[in-house]
C-alpha cells in the first residue's frame, strides 16, 4: 500500500498543468469569457498531447492509462478552469470517430427517468453549439441495489432496480431540438434538451459511464478547491490592512485552513474513488468534492473583499463552474440518499 | 497510487487475525469505568499479551526493542485490532504513543534501557505533565519551575488534564530551566516518578460525570539530573519531535469504529422510524462519506511519512481538524436517532456523545490546529 502518487503520475500531473499553463492561461482563459466558443486548435493539442485517448490501449492509439491518471490530469483541467465538454470527450473517445485526436468534440446528456417515466429533470446540455454529436444517456439512476451489487464486486449491469434499461443514443448535434439559456456560468453556454432524441443506438455501459463521467467531475472540482486555496492564500499574504497582511490575522488564517482541510479531504476521497471504481466511494468523492469546490470558492471570495465581488476578479469563474458541476452526475441530495441506502443494506464496513 | 496490500502485508494481517481469534477470548471482563486499579490491571494484561506475542511497538525500531514493521503493516494492525473488538491502548497511550517514542528518538542508551522495555511489557504506566493552569494552548507559558540543586532539579509548580496520573509510575514533565530564556528556549523534559515526596495528585472530574485526568501538584520535588531527557532547555523541540504523533495514527481503531456506530445507527433508525425523516436519512449518508474518506486520509498521511522517513507531517492536523469534528456530528446523529433516549447518559452513543466534546480541545484545539496549517503548510505569517 503506497497511497501517493508514483514518481510517473507526479510527472504526467506537471505535464498536464505545464500544458494548460502555456496553453490556457489567465488572458486565454479572460479572452473565453468574453467567447465561449470553443478553441478548435487547443481542442487538437489536447487530442495530440494524449489527453481524450488517454485511457484507449495502445493497440488503437490509446496511451493505455487508467482512471487514476485521468483523474490527475481531470485535476488539472479544473484548476485551469479548462471549459468545453472534456469529460463526455475523454469518456467517449473510442466509440466516437474522431473524439480521440481532438478533431470531433462530442457533447453527452443525462436524462434520468424520474418515476413517471420521463426525465427526471431538465436535461442540460453544455456547449450546444461547439458540439458535433450529441450522445444522450436514459433510463432509471443506478438503483440502491446495483450500487450494493457493485460494492460486492459484480460485473456492472445496465438492468436497474426500476426495472428499465439505461440507454444510450447518438444523434447529429444540429438535428436536436434545445433551448438555450443564459448559463450563470459565462465560460459554459448551456442549453435545455427539449426533445431527447432516440436516433442510433449505441452500446456503452451506462452505469459505468455515469460513474466515471462522476469520478472525473469530481476530479475537476478538486483541482478548483486547490486553486482557489492557493488564490486565497496568496491574496491574504499580499493585501495589507491594520498595517499588516491580512493572512496573519487569525479570521483570514483560520478560513484558509479549513479551505485546505476541505480539499485534502476530497483528494484522499478522489483519487482512493479512482483506484477502486467502487460506487459507494465514487458517490462520496464527487459530494465531497462539490462541497470543496463550491465552498472554497465562497471563501477565497470573501478573503478577497470587494475585490472578491468583482467581474475582473477570477473568484467568480471558479463558483460558478463550481455550482454547475455540482449540478451534473449526481447532487449533493442524490448522493446522500444512495449513501444512506447503502448503510442500511451493507451496514458500516470499510 | 495503490491501495493494495503486498502478499508480506496480507501474511502479516492473516496471522495477526488468527492470534486475536485465539487470545481475545481469553481476556478478563471489562473493568468499571471508576475502577482505576482494575482498569490499568486490564489495560497491562492486554499489553502484556501483545508483548509476549510480538506485537508490542509495532512501529518502533528494532534496537528500541520494537518490531521495525512497515507503516503499512502498522495500519493493518489498527484496523483488525478494532475490528476484532480489541481492546484500545488505554492506560498505556502515554507510554506507547508519546513518552516511549520520545525516549527512542532523544534518550541516551541507559534511558531507553531503564524505561523503554518496562513500557513494551505494561509494566509501567506514564502520564503527560505538559499543560498548567495558565499554560494550555499557549503551551510554551509554562511555569513550573525546575531549580539545579547539585545533581538533581528540584521543582514546584502544577499540571493539569493529566490522564491516567492516579495509576501512572512515570510522568514526562515539560519544566522551566531558565526564566530568563525566551519561553520556548528555557523548557526541559524529565522524567519524574509519581511517587516522589511532594507530588499530590487530585482527580479532575469531567462533564461525562467520570474522572479522566487530575491535577498534579508539585511541591519541591526532587528528580535526578541523569533523568533529562535530551539537554537542559531543549525540551521545547524535544517534545515537538513526537508530539505530531499523537495527530498522526492514534485515531485509525477510531474511524473503523465509527463506520461501525454509523451502520448501527442506519438500521436503528430503520427499526425505529426515524429513518423516514429525509434530513436525519441525508445526514447519515454525508457521515458515511465523511468517514471513509478519513480513512482514506489516513491511509493517505501514512504513506506521506513513509516518504518523509517516517517523521508524521502536517496532515495530522488535517485529518485530526476534520475527524474531530466529523466524531461531534457522529454522536449528534445518534442522538437524532434516539430521540428522548438521547437523555439516557447510561447509553453507550450518549456516553460517546459527551466524550466527543473533548476531541475539538484535546491534543491542540481546533484554533490552534488551524494556525499550524495556515503557518506551517499554507506559509501565512506568524501574527494574531
Amino acid at each position: 500500500m503506497d497511497f501517493q502518487p508514483a514518481d510517473e503520475q507526479r510527472a504526467l500531473r506537471d505535464g498536464a498543468r505545464e500544458l494548460l499553463a502555456a496553453r490556457f492561461g489567465r488572458d486565454r482563459l479572460r479572452a473565453a469569457v468574453d467567447d465561449p466558443t470553443l478553441d478548435r486548435a487547443l481542442w487538437r493539442e489536447l487530442g495530440d498531447a494524449g489527453f481524450f485517448a488517454l485511457r484507449l490501449p495502445e493497440a488503437v492509439g490509446g496511451v493505455g492509462l487508467g482512471l487514476p491518471e485521468a483523474v490527475l490530469v481531470f485535476e488539472e483541467t479544473g484548476r485551469a478552469l479548462l471549459p468545453g465538454p472534456l469529460v463526455a470527450c475523454q469518456l467517449l473517445a473510442g466509440l466516437v470517430d474522431g473524439v480521440a485526436t481532438g478533431e470531433k468534440i462530442v457533447g453527452l446528456c443525462d436524462a434520468v427517468t424520474g418515476p413517471g417515466g420521463g426525465a427526471a429533470g431538465p436535461v442540460l446540455w453544455e456547449h450546444p453549439a461547439d458540439c458535433d454529436e450529441l450522445i444522450s444517456v436514459q433510463g432509471a439512476e443506478a438503483s440502491v441495489e446495483s450500487v450494493g451489487g457493485a460494492l460486492a464486486g459484480e460485473a456492472s449491469v445496465a438492468e436497474t432496480g426500476r426495472g428499465r434499461v439505461a440507454m444510450a443514443y447518438r444523434s447529429v448535434a444540429a438535428r436536436v431540438s434545445r433551448a438555450p439559456f443564459a448559463s450563470v456560468d459565462p465560460l459554459t453556454p448551456l442549453a435545455r434538451v427539449t426533445d431527447v432524441p432516440c436516433t442510433a443506438p449505441l452500446a456503452l455501459d451506462v452505469p459505468r459511464l455515469r460513474r466515471e463521467a462522476a469520478l472525473l467531475t469530481a476530479a475537476q472540482q478538486l483541482g478548483s478547491a486547490a486553486r482557489t486555496v492557493d488564490m486565497a492564500v496568496a491574496y491574504a499574504r499580499e493585501r495589507a490592512q491594520f498595517g499588516a497582511p491580512i493572512g496573519s490575522f487569525q479570521a483570514i488564517k483560520h478560513l484558509c485552513a479549513q479551505m485546505l482541510v476541505r480539499a485534502e479531504t476530497a483528494r484522499c476521497a478522489v483519487y482512493a474513488a479512482s483506484i477502486t471504481g467502487c460506487a459507494r466511494e465514487v458517490t462520496g468523492a464527487k459530494m465531497l468534492a462539490d462541497h470543496a469546490a463550491v465552498w472554497n470558492a465562497r471563501d477565497c471570495l470573501q478573503v478577497h473583499g470587494g475585490m472578491g465581488f468583482t467581474w475582473e476578479a477570477d473568484v467568480h469563474l471558479h463558483l460558478k463552474r463550481a455550482w454547475l458541476r455540482a449540478e451534473r452526475w449526481g447532487t449533493a441530495c442524490d448522493a446522500e440518499e444512495v449513501l444512506a441506502a447503502d448503510l442500511v443494506a451493507c451496514g458500516g464496513g470499510l | 497510487m495503490d491501495l493494495t496490500y503486498t502478499p508480506e502485508e496480507e501474511d502479516f494481517r492473516a496471522r495477526l487475525r488468527q492470534w486475536l481469534g485465539e487470545v481475545l477470548p481469553l481476556l478478563p471482563a471489562k473493568p468499571a469505568a471508576t475502577d482505576w486499579p482494575g482498569r490499568r490491571a486490564y489495560d497491562a494484561a492486554w499489553q502484556r499479551m501483545l508483548y509476549d506475542a510480538g506485537y508490542a511497538g509495532l512501529h518502533w525500531p528494532r534496537d528500541a526493542g520494537g518490531q521495525g514493521v512497515t507503516p503499512a503493516q502498522h495500519l493493518i494492525f489498527l484496523e483488525e485490532t478494532e475490528l476484532a473488538g480489541a481492546p484500545y491502548v488505554g492506560a498505556n497511550f502515554v507510554g506507547l504513543l508519546h513518552a516511549g517514542p520520545t525516549i527512542v528518538a532523544e534518550g541516551t542508551p541507559e534511558q531507553r534501557a531503564r524505561w523503554l522495555p518496562p513500557i513494551l511489557r505494561g509494566d509501567e504506566i506514564w502520564c503527560q505533565g505538559f499543560s498548567e493552569p495558565d499554560a494550555g494552548s499557549d503551551l510554551a507559558a509554562l511555569r513550573t519551575r525546575a531549580v539545579r540543586d547539585g545533581d538533581t532539579y528540584v521543582i514546584s509548580g502544577s499540571k493539569i488534564w493529566t490522564s491516567h496520573a492516579e495509576i501512572a509510575d512515570w510522568c514526562e514533565l515539560l519544566v522551566r530551566t531558565d526564566p530568563e530564556a525566551p519561553k520556548h528556549r528555557g523548557i526541559s523534559w524529565l522524567a519524574m516518578p509519581m511517587d516522589a515526596p511532594g507530588v499530590t495528585v487530585r482527580p479532575l472530574r469531567t462533564l461525562a460525570g467520570s474522572a479522566e485526568f487530575a491535577e498534579v501538584f508539585l511541591d519541591e520535588v526532587r528528580v535526578p539530573a541523569a533523568d533529562r531527557v535530551g539537554a537542559e532547555n531543549d525540551g521545547w523541540r524535544v517534545t515537538n519531535v513526537t508530539l505530531a504523533f499523537e495527530r498522526g495514527t492514534a485515531f485509525v481503531g477510531e474511524v473503523v469504529a465509527c463506520r461501525r456506530v454509523l451502520g448501527a445507527l442506519a438500521r436503528t433508525a430503520r427499526d425505529n422510524g426515524r429513518w423516514d425523516d429525509a434530513v436525519l436519512r441525508r445526514r447519515l449518508g454525508r457521515l458515511s462519506a465523511e468517514f471513509t474518506a478519513l480513512w482514506r486520509l489516513t491511509q493517505w498521511n501514512v504513506s506521506a511519512s513513509r516518504s518523509a522517513g517516517g517523521a508524521p507531517g502536517a496532515g495530522g492536523s488535517v485529518f485530526k481538524l476534520r475527524y474531530s469534528h466529523a466524531r461531534q456530528e457522529l454522536y449528534d446523529a445518534a442522538a437524532e436517532v434516539l430521540g428522548a433516549g438521547a437523555l439516557d447518559a447510561d447509553h453507550t452513543w450518549v456516553a460517546d456523545r459527551l466524550s466527543a466534546l473533548s476531541y475539538t480541545i484535546a491534543a491542540g484545539t481546533s484554533q490552534i490546529q488551524r494556525n499550524i496549517v495556515a503557518e506551517r503548510i499554507l506559509g501565512l505569517p506568524k501574527g494574531r
